[in-house]
């Protein structure tokens, strides 16, 4: 049962790190006020995420309730990373926006498949709790996904043909 | 026999009581200047009611060239002859001295007088400018709900074919704008199912968020008169404030703001748990029932009453009144439209009348309502963030279409992403990338949220503004070209009220100066900018009022908004007429839906809806897996906490809202003596409890600040549910020394210096109804009391108070119809 367990912790990880783009997002555009507040929303989804996997770990051996490991990817280190870019590159706002927006789909889309392993592992050992946590989550990381393409096919336009 | 009714004192006028399923008795209301009577009226000119959305067929009187007054129309099947005290005594603010009659133009820190050839050059040499330097993206349009028919269609054809931006929104996204995508998610496309003739027949009528009394006092009249008949329906009313409809319902449910749709879940919950539903429509019609049944399956009365405020007791009590109605009448306005996760709660009532099967017959239907006199317009028209015909941008063969109708190439019109909305179209005039807003017949100065942001983009110097209205408002102050428009009576057109009832408006009197109709403003730039169809014709090839709308009728052909069966001789003199009217429903059609869900197949429908949460959009491919026989779609949603929650510092929560008297920033109301003596100034509710806790009484004068900014004025404790503050947004500054804007003089008067930027995530309208504030006394009272109505939702709870009276002014004669009519039922 490796496989699951690395499956839960990469899960685990990944929601979190989506939390922290999220968040990224949600801060630094405060001016753009529907990501502003629909990021907030909908990293609410990646908490509960979290919290999902934190109690199934137990039962596959595995802790996953701790805080925030010190990663290159946490939430702070995210924040400092990005503001940092905005300080050194100086790219126009709607263009930063684009980029931001880009980083959380690339991030859902990187749970999404991992969300899709699980559920794939879960129903090869027969294991409907593990089932039941993938459908659970699984699509509201397609609608993170879906939220994000949206905002991204809507904005585009005007902030690339206006640069 | 004849009365006459003081009509600011008593707004509803004399009750003409009814049973159900009987024809609403007509009762001719006319109010006339001083000195006429009507045998000196000269001439009487049809029009509808232009300051609501209910479409109150009238007749102008014409009397020494001048409008001398208005009779409510008895044959018209909306108002059988009624008028409310808007229709009565608005009309005077048309000869009000300020009118706009000339352009005016910028020059430095100030307007100036000038002529149409000095203002028009300005507007298309900046045009032309702009579509060579930046391209189409950087010029938006943003009108409005009180335009006419023909006007919009000209300003969509202009602006998406013929500069090819696809920013033209209306301010119709305030108040209209989910009403729309609640229909668009639900049944694929717009277009109000029910009918007002549904009042005639409902046993239970709902309001949700929705004070009918004041925003379409008409109907009102007729659900009094109802509530006076026989066998008369129970009222459900959902609001915070104690209006007449929560004084007159069987229940009232006053839930924190900001939980409608945690109550509506809880509803769903009780009306499935008791078996209300009716299994064989929802398997005819529709399509998701059991992920809606899982949805609320865990929202039970309990679990909302935490949430919303209120008993469980009562909202079981709801559920029971909706559940066990005959015929369910449910209508819908503000309290939801501009309310956290607006378009979510909005499709939970369309749910409710889905699975219990309520829809398409007399008595059994929705009313998303619209708050302006020609929302549905702007929204069928295109100039409301939606293609013309209400076609689908994601639909190739919708746009190829729209483009033989324009004669213009698919390419031509913008369709790479849904049309810009209103609150985004200000985003990127604050970016810079939008840098000319032409704005018609609104005034965002006052109306959007958060205005000290608003006016910081309208006065930025590389946004070239150009306004185009009857007065000199707080917007046009800002603006670098002002417009002078004609106004209602001044020029002709239609307009379709809330029920889809056509009205047609006919000029009466000629407008002042120099003004012009917006029609022919339009067809100036139009000419002007020379805009060619694809073979180098004019694209635009209309010229008159009639002509735009026999242009209109060709874009609206097989559309759900077909108007092909209409001509201006077919509505002249009778009654309005509901689309769709053509040749297989030649006299109109009173009813949607009443044969199944008829316009959301994947070939026909508007939209293919958007996440109800996120707003992101749904596919093509997604909605025809998802609703592949174009059924009506079941959609559920989780209940979020509101963004913005009192805190220590920002106690209660602020809603904003209208009263009776007046209309958006009182433009016109403002100006007409009944009217603006009713309610002369922006005031404050509370409840009574709150201001019992906080020593607070009837006249102090507070301060409402949140963390945008702040206002003040008199407080009225009210019935108002405890916790929550209202403020009226219909005051700005132009009738105080200010202008524009506070300033040393002027301290904060409008309701939006304090209010939130922030929308639904699907119908993209503005929150007004869920921000944190605080109160803070500035001074005791003086004896004045809040300058308040008191026959409203703002009616005081001491008796200290005058009653609000209009005097001998305000009186209006009501007269029984021609002919009573004896028939027992109609349908």
């Amino acid at each position: 049962m490796n496989g699951i367990k690395i499956a839960l912790r990469t899960l685990h990880h990944g929601e979190r790190h989506l939390i922290g783009d999220l968040t990224t997002l949600a801060e630094r555009h405060r001016t753009e006020h529907e990501v502003h507040h629909v990021a907030t929303d909908v990293a609410a989804w990646s908490e509960e995420h979290l919290r999902r996997l934190a109690d199934t770990a137990p039962h596959y051996d595995l802790d996953l309730s701790g805080p925030p490991e010190d990663s290159p990817d946490g939430i702070l280190a995210t924040l400092r990373k990005k503001a940092s870019e905005a300080v050194g590159r100086r790219p126009e706002p709607g263009l930063l926006l684009l980029h931001d927006l880009r980083d959380v789909h690339l991030a859902a889309a990187h749970n999404s498949l991992h969300w899709e392993m699980l559920a794939q592992a879960a129903q090869a050992a027969k294991d409907p709790r593990l089932l039941a946590l993938a459908s659970a989550c699984h699509p509201q990381t397609l609608r993170q996904m879906r939220w994000t393409n949206t905002m991204i096919k809507n904005l585009s336009p005007q902030i690339l043909t206006s640069l | 026999m004849q009365s006459s009714a003081d009509r600011i004192a008593e707004p509803w006028g004399a009750r003409t009581p009814y049973g159900r399923h009987q024809r609403w008795p007509t009762r001719v209301d006319t109010h006339l200047a001083e000195g006429i009577g009507p045998d000196t009226v000269e001439h009487w000119v049809q029009t509808a009611s232009l300051l609501h959305s209910d479409g109150d067929a009238m007749d102008i009187a014409v009397a020494d060239g001048r409008i001398a007054g208005v009779r409510g129309r008895a044959g018209d099947r909306v108002n059988r002859g009624r008028l409310g005290p808007k229709d009565l005594f608005g009309w005077q603010a048309n000869a009000s001295p300020d009118r706009l009659n000339r352009p005016l133009v910028r020059d430095g820190d100030r307007l100036v007088e000038s002529d149409w050839d000095t203002a028009m050059n300005r507007v298309t040499s900046r045009s032309r400018d702009l579509l060579v330097e930046r391209g189409p993206g950087s010029i938006g349009f943003y009108t409005t709900g009180q335009l006419f028919l023909e006007e919009y269609y000209t300003l969509t054809v202009l602006a998406r074919a013929g500069i090819g931006t696809n920013h033209l929104d209306g301010n119709t996204r305030l108040c209209t704008a989910t009403a729309a995508e609640a229909l668009k998610e639900t049944f694929g496309c717009d277009g109000q199912p029910g009918s007002f003739d549904d009042i005639d027949h409902a046993d239970v009528i709902a309001l949700f968020g929705h004070n009918i009394a004041e925003t379409q006092p008409v109907q009102w009249m007729r659900i009094l008169d109802r509530l006076d008949g026989t066998d008369p329906p129970r009222l459900l009313c959902v609001d915070p404030r104690p209006t007449p409809v929560a004084r007159a319902a069987a229940v009232h449910l006053a839930p924190r703001p900001g939980t409608n749709l945690a109550l509506l879940n809880a509803l769903l919950h009780e009306t499935i748990r008791h078996d209300r539903t009716d299994p064989d429509y929802i398997r005819a019609h529709t399509v998701g029932y059991d992920e809606l049944a899982t949805r609320v399956q865990d929202c039970t009365p309990r679990w909302a009453a935490d949430i919303c405020d209120i008993p469980a007791a009562r909202i079981s009590e709801a559920a029971e009144l909706l559940g066990t109605a005959d015929r369910l009448l449910s209508t819908v306005l503000q309290g939801v439209y501009q309310s956290h996760q607006a378009t979510a709660a909005a499709v939970q009532i369309n749910n409710l009348h889905l699975i219990r099967g309520m829809l398409g017959k007399p008595g059994a239907g929705i009313l998303q309502m619209n708050g302006q006199p020609t929302a549905q317009n702007t929204r069928e028209c295109g100039a409301n963030g939606d293609l013309p015909g209400f076609r689908n941008w994601q639909n190739d063969r919708h746009v190829a279409d729209l483009a033989a109708v324009w004669n213009v190439e698919p390419t031509t019109i913008p369709h790479y992403a849904p049309p810009t909305h209103a609150m985004q179209m200000f985003r990127y005039a604050e970016q810079g990338s939008i840098r000319m807003l032409w704005i018609s017949g609104t005034n965002p100065a006052v109306s959007l949220p958060e205005l000290a942001r608003v006016r910081s983009i309208l006065t930025q110097r590389r946004l070239f503004v150009v306004v185009q209205d009857l007065f000199l408002t707080e917007t046009a102050q800002l603006a670098d070209v002002v417009l002078p428009a004609a106004t209602w009576g001044e020029k002709t057109g239609t307009f379709t009220n809330a029920d889809r009832t056509v009205h047609l408006s006919d000029r009466a009197v000629p407008p002042p100066g120099d003004a012009r109709s917006d029609l022919d403003i339009f067809l100036d730039y139009a000419a002007r900018m020379d805009f060619r169809d694809k073979d180098d014709g004019p694209l635009i090839t209309w010229h008159d009022p009639e002509s735009a709308f026999e242009a209109w009728k060709r874009c609206s052909a097989g559309r759900p908004c077909d108007y092909t069966g209409l001509s201006y001789a077919k509505l002249r003199g009778g009654s309005g007429i509901q689309w769709p009217v053509n040749d297989r429903a030649p006299e109109g059609t009173p009813r949607l839906y009443t044969d199944g869900i008829s316009w959301a197949h994947p070939e026909v429908c508007e939209s293919y809806g958007k996440d109800l949460e996120t707003g992101a959009t749904v596919s093509p491919v997604e909605y025809r897996s998802l609703n592949p026989d174009g059924k009506a779609v079941l959609k559920a949603a989780a209940y979020l906490t509101p963004h913005e929650t009192p805190s220590q510092e920002y106690p209660f929560q602020l809603t904003t809202g209208r009263t009776l008297y007046h209309f958006h920033t009182r433009t016109k109301t403002g100006r007409v003596p009944q009217l603006n003596r009713a309610a002369p100034d922006v005031w404050v509710e509370i409840s009574t409890q709150d201001a019992e806790r906080l020593d607070l009484a009837e006249g102090d004068l507070v301060e409402v600040r949140t963390p945008r900014g702040a206002l003040q004025g008199r407080l009225r404790p009210t019935g108002l549910r405890p916790g929550v503050l209202f403020v009226p947004f219909h005051y700005g500054y132009w009738d105080t020394p200010a202008g524009s804007a506070p300033d040393a003089t002027t301290p904060g008067r409008a309701a939006n210096e304090t209010t939130i930027t922030d929308w639904d995530p699907a119908s993209k309208q503005p929150l007004f109804k869920t921000a944190a504030a605080a109160l803070t006394r500035l001074a005791r009272g003086d004896g004045t009391p809040a300058p308040a109505p008191t026959t409203t939702a703002s009616a005081p709870t001491t008796a200290t108070v005058a009653a609000t009276t209009g005097g001998p002014a305000a009186h209006a004669t009501q007269d029984p119809g021609p002919t009573p009519d004896s028939r027992k039922d109609h349908r």
